[in-house]
C-alpha cells in the first residue's frame, strides 16, 4: 500500500500565477536542504571511505582530512589477507544466513497460521508477537547470560563464546518482526483466494505454499532483507556472549581486535568498517523499494 | 501460551455440527502446530528471560540469596544510577524530538520535488539507517578522535575552535544524542514521507485558495492528517532509543565519568563486565516502566485502527 503510495507520486497540476511561482521557490530551497542534509547523512560513510584509502603516514599527518594525496589499497589488501578478519567475515555470512533461514521458515509458516486458520488463543498470540517485538535486547542478555550457565550445569552443553550460538539468539529479535510483517501481508489477501483452493481440495500447506507465499512475495522478500540486516548488526549478543577471536562476529571483531589498547589505527579500523557494512549497502543498493515498503508496513499494518 | 495446548480441543465452540466440528478441530491442530516454533521460541527465548530477569533481581551478588529489594534499595543510594536515569530520559527524549522534527523537514523537502527525483533522494538519505549501527558509530568516533578529529579541522578552517566532542560530560552527552538522531532520523524521514503521500492533494488546493499560508497548511492540514503515524513512530523509536546500546557502548562506553551511561550500557557494565549479574538484571528492569507505557499507548492504537477496517 504504502509503496504504491510512493511510487505513484504526484499528480501533474496545471499553472496557476502566484502559486506556480511559490511552488519554483518552495523547489529550490528544497533542493538546497536536500543537498545540506545529504551532505550531513552522507559525511560519516564517506569519511569512511576517505580514510580507507590512506596509509597511515598520511593519517597521521596533519594535513586535511578529507583529501588523499597518495590513494592506496593497502589498507584493503592487509585486512583481507589476515586470517583473523576472514573468519569474522566467515562467522557473520554463516550466523547471517542461518538466522534467515530459521526465521522464515518459522515466521511465514506460524503467520500463515495466525493470519487465516485461526484457533483458540490465535489473536492473543498475535498481540503477543507484537509485544515480543517491542522488548529490547538489553532487557534479556543478562538473564540469558544465567540461562546459559545453567544450560551448561545440567546438560553439558556450552553454549558460551560460540559463533553458533547466535544461530539461536539472533530469530528473538527476527521472528517476531518478520511474522508481525507477514500477518499484515497475508491478512490483506483476499479470503476468496484460499477458499477457492481449499474448496479444490488443497491441503493448508499446499494453500500455504502454491498461493500464499507466490502472491505474498514481495513482503517475504522485505521481512528477509530486514532479517539479515538486523542479524549482520547484531552487536550486543555477540559482545556479550563471544570472547575468543576465533568466536567474534564482524561487527564485534572490528571493534574488540582492531583497537588495541591507546593504539588506534584507524586506516584498517576504517576498512574493516566500511567492509562490515558493505553487504547490508549492497542488498539496500539492489532492492531499495522492498526494503522501503517493509519498513513503513512494520509500523503502519496491523 | 501452555495453556493453548492444553484447552486447545476443548476451548473451541461446540455449536457446529458434528463434521464440521471435526474439520475445525483439526484445523486448529495443524493451525496451532504450525504456530509451535513461534510460540516455543517466543516462551523459552523471551518470556522466560524476561521473567527470569526479575528473579534474579532479587537475588544477592554470588545468586545464593534472596536479597528482596535489597539491589533495588542499593541503586537508589548510588549517585551513579540517578545519573544512569536522567541521561537515559535526556538521550532518549531529546533523541526522539530531534529525530522528529529532522525526519519532518527532510520528509517535506523530498515530498516538494519532482516525483522522478524522490527516489534517489530518498535512497540517498536512507543510507545511515541502513549501515549497522556499530560501524557507523566508529565512523563518528573518528570523526571525533581527539587529535585528529575531521569536525575540528572544518571548525578550524571557518575559524572556530575544536569542540572536544567525547572528551566532556556535555559534549560527550551531545555527540551520543547527535550520532543517534543520526541513524534514527531516516526512518522518521521514509515514514513521514509514506504519510504525506496519503494527504489528498485537494486539502492544499482549497487551503492555498483561502489565502492559507505555508505555516497553516502545514498546522492545520498536514499535522492533523500525518497525527497518527507520527505518534506511532515517535513511540517506536522512544522504545529503541531508550533501549539504545551499540552507539553509547561504541562511541563513550559510558565515559567521560559514567557521564553517559544508560540503562543499557550501565546494566552490561555492572552485569557482564563487573560480575554482578542481579544488580544488572535490576538495572535493565528500570527500562520496563517506559517500555510499558510506550507499548500500551502503540497497541492501542493498532487495535483501534484494526476495529476500523
Amino acid at each position: 500500500m504504502a509503496n504504491a503510495a510512493i511510487a505513484n507520486g504526484e499528480p501533474t497540476r496545471p499553472n496557476y500565477g502566484s502559486i506556480s511561482r511559490d511552488r519554483t521557490w518552495a523547489l529550490r530551497w528544497s533542493y538546497f536542504f536536500l543537498v545540506l542534509f545529504a551532505i550531513f547523512f552522507l559525511m560519516p560513510p564517506v569519511y569512511m571511505l576517505i580514510t580507507s584509502l590512506k596509509t597511515s603516514a598520511e593519517i597521521s599527518a596533519a594535513t586535511n582530512p578529507w583529501w588523499i594525496s597518495n590513494p592506496t589499497l593497502q589498507n584493503y589488501i592487509d585486512l583481507l589477507s589476515q586470517n583473523q578478519f576472514l573468519v569474522f567475515f566467515r562467522n557473520s555470512a554463516i550466523v547471517s544466513i542461518c538466522v534467515v533461514i530459521l526465521t522464515m521458515l518459522i515466521s511465514v509458516i506460524a503467520a500463515f497460521a495466525l493470519a487465516r486458520m485461526k484457533f483458540w488463543g490465535s489473536a492473543t498470540l498475535a498481540t503477543g508477537v507484537f509485544l515480543t517485538y517491542l522488548i529490547p535486547e538489553t532487557l534479556l542478555f543478562i538473564p540469558l547470560f544465567k540461562m546459559f550457565a545453567w544450560v551448561n550445569e545440567v546438560f553439558d552443553v556450552q553454549l558460551m563464546n560460540h559463533w553458533w550460538t547466535m544461530i539461536i539468539l539472533y530469530p528473538t529479535l527476527t521472528v517476531p518482526f518478520a511474522t508481525w510483517i507477514m500477518i499484515g501481508y497475508f491478512a490483506s489477501i483476499p479470503k476468496e483466494l484460499d477458499e477457492a483452493a481449499l474448496i479444490d481440495g488443497a491441503t493448508w500447506m499446499q494453500t500455504l505454499t502454491k498461493i500464499f507465499i507466490p502472491v505474498a512475495l514481495p513482503g517475504i522478500i522485505a521481512a528477509t532483507i530486514f532479517t539479515f540486516t538486523v542479524a549482520w548488526a547484531q552487536f550486543l549478543y555477540p559482545l556479550a556472549f563471544t570472547t575468543s577471536t576465533s568466536e567474534l562476529v564482524l561487527p564485534v571483531g572490528i571493534i574488540t581486535t582492531l583497537i588495541k589498547g591507546d593504539v588506534f589505527n584507524w586506516g584498517q579500523i576504517m576498512t574493516g568498517a566500511l567492509l562490515g557494512a558493505a553487504p547490508p549497502l549492497i542488498i539496500y543498493a539492489f532492492l531499495m523499494d522492498y526494503y522501503i515498503a517493509g519498513l513503513t508496513a512494520g509500523a503502519t499494518k496491523g | 501460551m501452555a495453556d493453548i495446548a492444553a484447552r486447545n480441543p476443548a476451548g473451541h465452540p461446540t455449536q457446529q455440527r458434528s463434521g464440521l466440528h471435526k474439520l475445525m478441530q483439526r484445523k486448529s491442530t495443524i493451525a496451532f502446530l504450525m504456530a509451535l516454533p513461534l510460540i516455543l521460541l517466543i516462551t523459552i527465548l523471551v518470556a522466560y528471560p524476561a521473567g527470569y530477569a526479575v528473579y534474579l533481581a532479587t537475588l544477592n551478588k554470588g545468586m545464593t540469596r534472596f536479597v528482596g529489594f535489597g539491589n533495588f534499595e542499593f541503586l537508589f543510594g548510588r549517585d551513579t544510577f540517578w545519573l544512569v536515569v536522567y541521561q537515559s530520559c535526556l538521550f532518549a527524549i531529546t533523541a526522539v524530538i530531534f529525530k522528529a522534527i529532522i525526519g519532518f523537514v527532510v520528509a517535506h523537502f523530498v515530498h516538494n520535488i519532482p516525483a522522478k527525483g524522490q527516489r534517489k533522494w530518498r535512497g540517498m538519505l536512507l543510507v545511515p539507517w541502513v549501515i549497522p549501527p556499530a560501524m557507523s558509530t566508529l565512523a563518528w568516533l573518528w570523526l571525533f578522535d581527539p587529535s585528529y578529529s575531521a569536525l575540528n579541522w572544518l571548525l578550524a578552517i571557518m575559524g572556530f575552535e575544536g569542540i572536544p566532542w567525547t572528551g566532556e560530560a556535555g559534549w560527550a552527552r551531545f555527540s551520543v544524542i547527535l550520532v543517534n538522531v543520526w541513524i534514527g532520523s531516516p526512518f522518521f524521514m521514509i515514514m513521514y514521507l509514506a504519510a504525506l503521500k496519503s494527504v489528498p492533494e485537494q486539502l492544499y488546493e482549497a487551503a492555498s485558495i483561502d489565502g492559507a499560508t505555508w505555516w497553516q497548511r502545514i498546522w492545520y492540514v498536514t499535522l492533523p492528517m500525518m497525527r497518527n503515524i507520527i505518534a506511532i513512530t515517535a513511540l517506536f523509536s522512544l522504545i529503541v532509543t531508550f533501549a539504545n546500546f551499540d552507539i553509547v557502548r561504541v562511541l563513550t562506553a559510558g565515559g567521560p565519568l559514567n557521564s553517559t551511561h544508560i540503562f543499557g550500557t550501565w546494566a552490561f557494565r555492572v552485569g557482564i563486565e563487573g560480575g554482578d549479574i542481579p544488580l544488572g538484571a535490576a538495572v535493565s528492569l528500570f527500562m520496563v516502566p517506559i517500555l510499558a507505557v510506550a507499548a500500551t499507548f502503540i497497541l492501542r492504537d493498532i487495535t483501534k485502527r484494526g476495529s476500523e477496517v
